[in-house]
């Protein structure tokens, strides 16, 4: 094997997931449930290998000519357009391979993480009608969330993008006979689309204004001029600060907003654990939702160069990481803590992008993979213990029950709530430090000590999830006792090697050691000079940085000690004293209603008028009633022909009729009356002319006499 | 002379003509025999789709112009001859229809149990009349079978359809009457306007009249605009000139409304891309912001409206309406991936709306409702139903990958694009694409909605426990559609580069500066721009003494 097979079939790689996904998707229905696991779970295996296979390729090759670019085909040929200031050019889109360093962290992420969540869901989902349909979407997923990550163009990067999210609304509604399951699907998809809309808006401006949409032609054989975005962005030819790049990255953090779960748009998350547990572990915790902080550091160069958009994103990022971690603190459903914690972690990564501090964003990225994987596969492995109870008030005292899991959980705890060594204590950290040591604005002192808190609380929710989970007494109910049972093998096994990963997935990224920093260090290098901080060595501000974050996290985590285990009952009380408070986040902020009544039921009620719009003013008005006008018009020239003109005609015949009158009465067509009128008139010549001289005679007759 | 020969030489007559000789043949079979009826149209019906293939072998990518010319002479005294030929544009849309109309025979099989016969006859005699109106390369020919077609159409509707069906077909058949009388109008305007010009040569000739129009002055061009407005606007529908459609399409039988959203609102789209915005290029230009802005209100108009619906066609219907504007956006933005957007989404539309109505369909022929309330939880009874439905109505709502992604993005990216100085009209195309984009998360919202109260959950209503799913017949008329959503998605570039040269044409006609203009700034990194080498603008050549093949 020559020392380009890897990186010259990295095509491959999302098409071993695809492949069997179609396997699944036409036939799934007939194959074994061995067939199904094993073609499901090998291809993603298989996936993993060629990826390894790919990044070992690439990392034998010097720093500076770390990426490789392999176009597949042709994807949308050239069409003539014009640019914003440019004139004349042509766009197209490949289908298009890109591995870089960026690139070679997410497929090895998605692929190991993703086979070991496969492995895990053999166990979990085998006794789940739709086996078959499951591991088919999942495939589906993988294949998307390759091509997200891989794609070397923005619009490639769109169809994993929106690939993704239909895994998601596929898998959120797996369990469609449940109405809330589909629509937690619906919601997410629609929620998601939101933002998508911002995402294809800012894709047609960068490919306006920048003239391509591939993001960079290193790589590529025989180019020998470089105009793919990010070169012409690294080019100078754009000064920093300018509106239309503000505006382009706004855009893209709009798309991010909504598939990472950042506010306003995270809403859609908490719901979409309607979803099987490990599609939860999977998409809504180690991979997709992280495309949005992806996307972002692989348009970094835009970002630096649009200091405004930077400033929103770590607001943002800090605001969505504290707001979430409220919420997190009182939620009584296992996976819903978890869900929060998600969208509060991805906050912590949005607030390092945020800073400027890619490499921390992405580094805490990939630990955070590690471990939420791991917890909500370790709560996947307490639901099943429970047959399928998620409400931690119904649980406790699991931890001698079922060891591995609970074990494995402690694990990934200590790693969340930054525990040294753990992973999440490394990559956590510099986001602190790194979010202290912007010195432009004092916003960021703010933003430091917002996550600081969020730090705390962060130890808080979690340990008070283990605490309620693992120890105390047993709430678990009666029946369900019986079966409380450990998992199986095959499920176990991901739970340690994520747990391994756990412990030891930070140590390549501390700070100023950082092989990983090394590493990225090519796809995050500032635009110029003065927009990258300056290296500041290892100080013993930043030790006691790391001394602060430690206590605080300690302090959390005996807090929850305090409150869930030493003293009982002290959690109600408190709730019951500061009950409006509690009400409010528990009911997470009335934000879905708020926007139920300000987004959705106004939509709704804009489609209801609409309707009743089109029916009664287009429709009924516009159309019927020029139909009805014209029917009335005719009605009314017929009243007319009838009355006016064919009255006129009329009149005069009635007329003729009336002066006709005394002639018709004697004609009447009757030969008896004509007889009858004969013989009368015969009679009366019989008189005149008989009459008259007969009374002559009689006359000369009497006079004669 | 030999039928290899004919094909040879009148390829679109014998394309145009196939489903007429069925028709013709089923005249002389008695009635009671409906299965020799069904048998035959199907025949006939494949037999067009089968001729209309040579066209995609012998079609000379990149010419401009039109090709597989036949010209005839016809009504010699007024000039009107029988005149075809195709260029790219309708080359896509004849392929459509060739192959729309065999896959609507084949799904009235079951649905159509009276007057057989003349259901096959009247479709077939649609198909002809649909075909000539994209080949008719003679304006008067392009009127006759604008107007034929509507009669058979008339009558599926009003004695095929359901309760409203008489109501409906009046409705149809009256508005787009009004319509074309305006046309004619128009073209008898455009006529004389020739014969004055070229002083009593009197012709029908496209071509020749394109060239002629292009001179009349500006107000005239408008006028004539609006009178070809009304018939074209009606056909697409265009806001607010729709309401025909809802009606017509849920009273119409299944292979009615599939040949209506399939292929009859694309002789709307037709006409503008064929008449109105090359001949009357000043006033395209003068109105375009105007059509642009009709063309969001359709949109987003169209897709609120849809969510209200109880009725699955209506809804169906309605999205029809917020679909077309995406087109007729496309359209009068005036760019080249806005035209080629345009055509593929025309072509898309066929697809995933004829698709959906061959889904409503299959629901209509096992439970004769279609109302939405009446279903829940299908997918328990009929999964390879729910497959294909779901894979549909992604093609429908953008889903990358699949048909409809492709032509809208390319369509609102080519509406982006439009600045106050590309096309010289005021329109800024950022505005209209954000407010479509807005369309796109409706699209979501109303198809995955629809999707859920008919296919999700639990089954409610004991009488859709047991229904059967996807039979052969059902399958053979979906799954060709499901791949040509999944390969347009996939691979456009086949479709889209018999597009290119007319999109490219029209731009070169309406908006010559568009390929002239030159930067301002060009970015440091050097982005070259090319000129397409297409021979955009050669559209001119005046009547033809003979037919070019």
């Amino acid at each position: 094997m020559d020392s380009r097979y890897f990186l010259e079939h990295i095509g491959w790689i999302p098409l071993f997931p695809l492949a069997s996904a179609a396997l699944m998707l036409l036939f799934g229905r007939r194959l074994p449930k061995a067939a199904v696991s094993v073609a499901c779970v090998g291809s993603v295996f298989v996936s993993f290998l060629y990826a390894t296979g790919a990044v070992i390729q690439l990392s034998a090759r010097p720093a500076e000519d770390r990426v490789f670019q392999k176009i597949l085909f042709e994807w949308i040929p050239a069409i003539p357009y014009h640019g914003a200031g440019f004139g004349l050019s042509q766009f197209s889109a490949d289908w298009g391979m890109l591995l870089d360093p960026l690139s070679s962290v997410m497929i090895l992420v998605v692929t190991g993480v993703g086979f070991l969540i496969h492995l895990y869901s053999v166990g979990y989902m085998a006794h789940e009608g739709g086996y078959y349909r499951f591991f088919g979407y999942l495939n589906l997923f993988m294949f998307s969330m390759l091509t997200l990550v891989l794609g070397n163009n923005l619009l490639l990067l769109f169809v994993g993008w929106e690939g993704v999210g239909l895994c998601s609304y596929l898998l959120i509604g797996f369990f469609f006979l449940k109405k809330s399951a589909s629509d937690a699907g619906k919601k997410a998809f629609v929620v998601n689309r939101v933002g998508d809309a911002g995402f294809l808006l800012g894709i047609f401006l960068a490919s306006t204004v920048l003239g391509t949409i591939r993001f960079t032609d290193h790589g590529l054989e025989g180019v020998s001029k470089f105009a793919g975005m990010i070169d012409v962005l690294r080019s100078g030819a754009f000064h920093s600060g300018e509106a239309v790049l503000t505006a382009m990255a706004i855009l893209f953090f709009i798309g991010a907003t909504g598939k990472s779960a950042q506010i306003p748009l995270y809403t859609w998350l908490p719901d979409a654990m309607e979803g099987p547990t490990p599609v939860s572990a999977l998409i809504h915790a180690a991979t997709m939702v992280t495309a949005g902080v992806y996307m972002v550091t692989r348009m970094n160069a835009l970002y630096q160069l649009a200091p405004d958009a930077m400033l929103t994103v770590a607001v943002i990022g800090g605001l969505t990481a504290f707001y979430a971690a409220t919420m997190g603190l009182v939620q009584n459903d296992i996976k819903r803590v978890l869900a929060y914690s998600t969208i509060s972690q991805l906050g912590y990564m949005f607030l390092a992008l945020g800073v400027g501090a890619f490499t921390a964003g992405i580094f805490h990225l990939m630990t955070h993979a590690f471990f939420k994987a791991l917890l909500f596969l370790g709560s996947g492995s307490v639901i099943h213990a429970l047959s399928g109870e998620q409400d931690m008030q119904k649980m406790g005292a699991l931890w001698s029950k079922i060891p591995t899991t609970a074990r494995t959980f402690l694990v990934a705890s200590l790693a969340i709530a930054g525990i040294p060594p753990l992973a999440g204590f490394f990559s956590k950290d510099e986001i602190l430090w790194r979010t202290f040591t912007r010195e432009e604005s004092s916003i960021y002192k703010v933003l430091y000590v917002v996550a600081l808190v969020t730090a705390g609380m962060t130890a808080f929710y979690i340990f008070r999830l283990v605490f309620l989970t693992f120890f105390g007494k047993s709430r678990v109910e009666h029946d369900v006792e019986h079966h409380i049972h450990e998992s199986t093998h095959w499920m176990c096994l991901p739970l340690r090697i994520l747990a391994v990963l756990s412990i030891v997935g930070g140590m390549i990224g501390i700070s100023h050691f950082s092989l990983f920093e090394f590493w990225l260090e090519p796809v995050v290098a500032p635009v110029h000079a003065a927009a990258g901080a300056a290296e500041v060595g290892w100080t013993m501000g930043e030790a006691g940085m790391m001394l602060i974050s430690v206590f605080v996290a300690v302090g959390g985590i005996w807090l929850a000690y305090y409150i869930y285990l030493e003293r009982e009952g002290l959690a109600d009380q408190l709730a019951a004293r500061w009950k409006g408070l509690y009400e409010l986040v528990f009911h997470k902020y009335y934000m879905d209603e708020v926007y139920d009544s300000l987004f959705v039921n106004r939509t709704v009620d804009l489609a209801t008028a609409l309707g009743d719009f089109d029916r009664g003013v287009v429709d009924g008005l516009g159309v019927d009633g020029s139909a009805s006008a014209t029917r009335m018009t005719s009605r009314l020239s017929m009243w007319w022909d009838r009355w006016i003109v064919d009255g006129l005609v009329n009149l005069s015949g009635t007329i003729v009729r009336f002066a006709s009158y005394p002639v018709r009465v004697l004609q009447t067509g009757l030969v008896q009356s004509y007889a009858l009128v004969i013989l009368f008139g015969i009679l009366l010549l019989l008189v005149v002319y008989l009459g008259v001289p007969a009374v002559g005679y009689l006359r000369a007759l009497l006079h004669w006499a | 002379m030999d039928v290899i020969r004919l094909l040879d030489t009148n390829l679109l007559s014998v394309i145009m003509f196939t489903p007429l000789a069925g028709a013709i043949l089923l005249m002389f079979i008695p009635g009671r025999l409906a299965n020799a009826h069904r048998w035959i149209a199907n025949l006939f019906g494949f037999a067009g789709f089968l001729v209309s293939l040579p066209l995609i072998g012998s079609f000379r990518l990149g010419t401009p112009g039109f090709q597989f010319r036949e010209e005839y002479d016809w009504i010699p005294s007024i000039g009107a001859k029988y005149s075809l030929g195709i260029d790219g544009l309708s080359f896509v849309l004849v392929l459509l229809t060739t192959a729309l109309g065999a896959i609507a025979i084949l799904s009235s099989w079951n649905a159509i149990q009276t007057r057989v016969k003349e259901f096959y006859i009247l479709l077939l005699l649609l198909q002809t009349g649909m075909l000539g109106v994209f080949m008719s390369l003679d304006f008067f020919l392009f009127y006759v079978f604008w107007e034929v077609m509507l009669v058979p159409m008339y009558f599926l509707i009003g004695v095929w359809g359901s309760d409203r069906r008489l109501y409906a077909a009046i409705k149809f058949f009256l508005y787009t009457l009004v319509g074309s009388v305006v046309m004619l109008l128009a073209i008898l305007r455009i006529y004389f306007g020739y014969m004055s010009e070229h002083a009593g040569v009197y012709t029908f000739n496209i071509q020749a009249l394109l060239e002629s129009t292009k001179t009349f002055d500006p107000s005239l061009q408008q006028w004539l605009f609006w009178g070809l407005f009304f018939a074209f606007a009606i056909k697409v529908p265009m806001f607010p000139f729709h309401t025909w459609l809802p009606d017509a399409h849920t009273e119409a039988p299944t292979a009615g409304s599939v040949i209506l959203a399939g292929v009859l609102l694309k002789m709307g789209t037709y006409g503008f891309l064929r008449f109105s915005v090359p001949m009357l290029p000043e006033a395209t230009r003068h109105y375009a912001w105007l059509m642009m802005v009709v063309s969001v209100i359709a949109i987003i108009y169209g897709a609120l409206v849809c969510m209200m619906q109880k009725d699955m066609k209506r809804l169906i219907a309605y999205s029809s309406v917020s679909h077309m504007g995406f087109c007729t956006l496309g359209i009068f933005a005036l760019t080249p991936m806005g035209l080629e957007g345009s055509i593929l989404q025309q072509l898309n539309h066929g697809i995933s709306t004829g698709a959906l109505f061959l889904i409503v369909g299959v629901l209509y022929e096992r439970r004769h409702t279609r109302l939405i309330s009446e279903f829940g939880g299908l997918s328990t009874p009929m999964p390879n139903y729910a497959t294909i439905y779901l894979i549909i109505t992604l093609s429908s709502l953008g889903m990358p990958l699949l048909n409809g992604f492709i032509g809208e993005f390319l369509i609102l990216r080519g509406t982006f694009e439009v600045t106050g100085f590309s096309g010289g009209h005021p329109a800024n195309g950022k505005y209209f694409a954000a407010w479509a984009v807005a369309g796109i998360v409706l699209g979501a919202a109303y198809l995955l909605w629809l999707y859920q109260r008919v296919m999700f959950g639990r089954i409610t209503n004991p009488a859709n426990e047991k229904l059967p799913d996807l039979n052969v017949r059902e399958f053979a008329c979906l799954v060709p559609l499901v791949l040509a959503a999944l390969w347009i998605g996939i691979y456009p570039a086949p479709v889209l580069q018999y597009l290119e040269e007319p999109a490219n044409a029209i731009v070169q006609r309406v908006n010559p500066e568009y390929f002239s203009a030159r930067a301002a700034r060009v970015p440091a990194a050097g982005i070259v721009p090319a000129l397409p080498d297409s021979g955009a603008g050669e559209h001119s050549d005046l009547p033809p003494a003979a037919p070019a093949r």
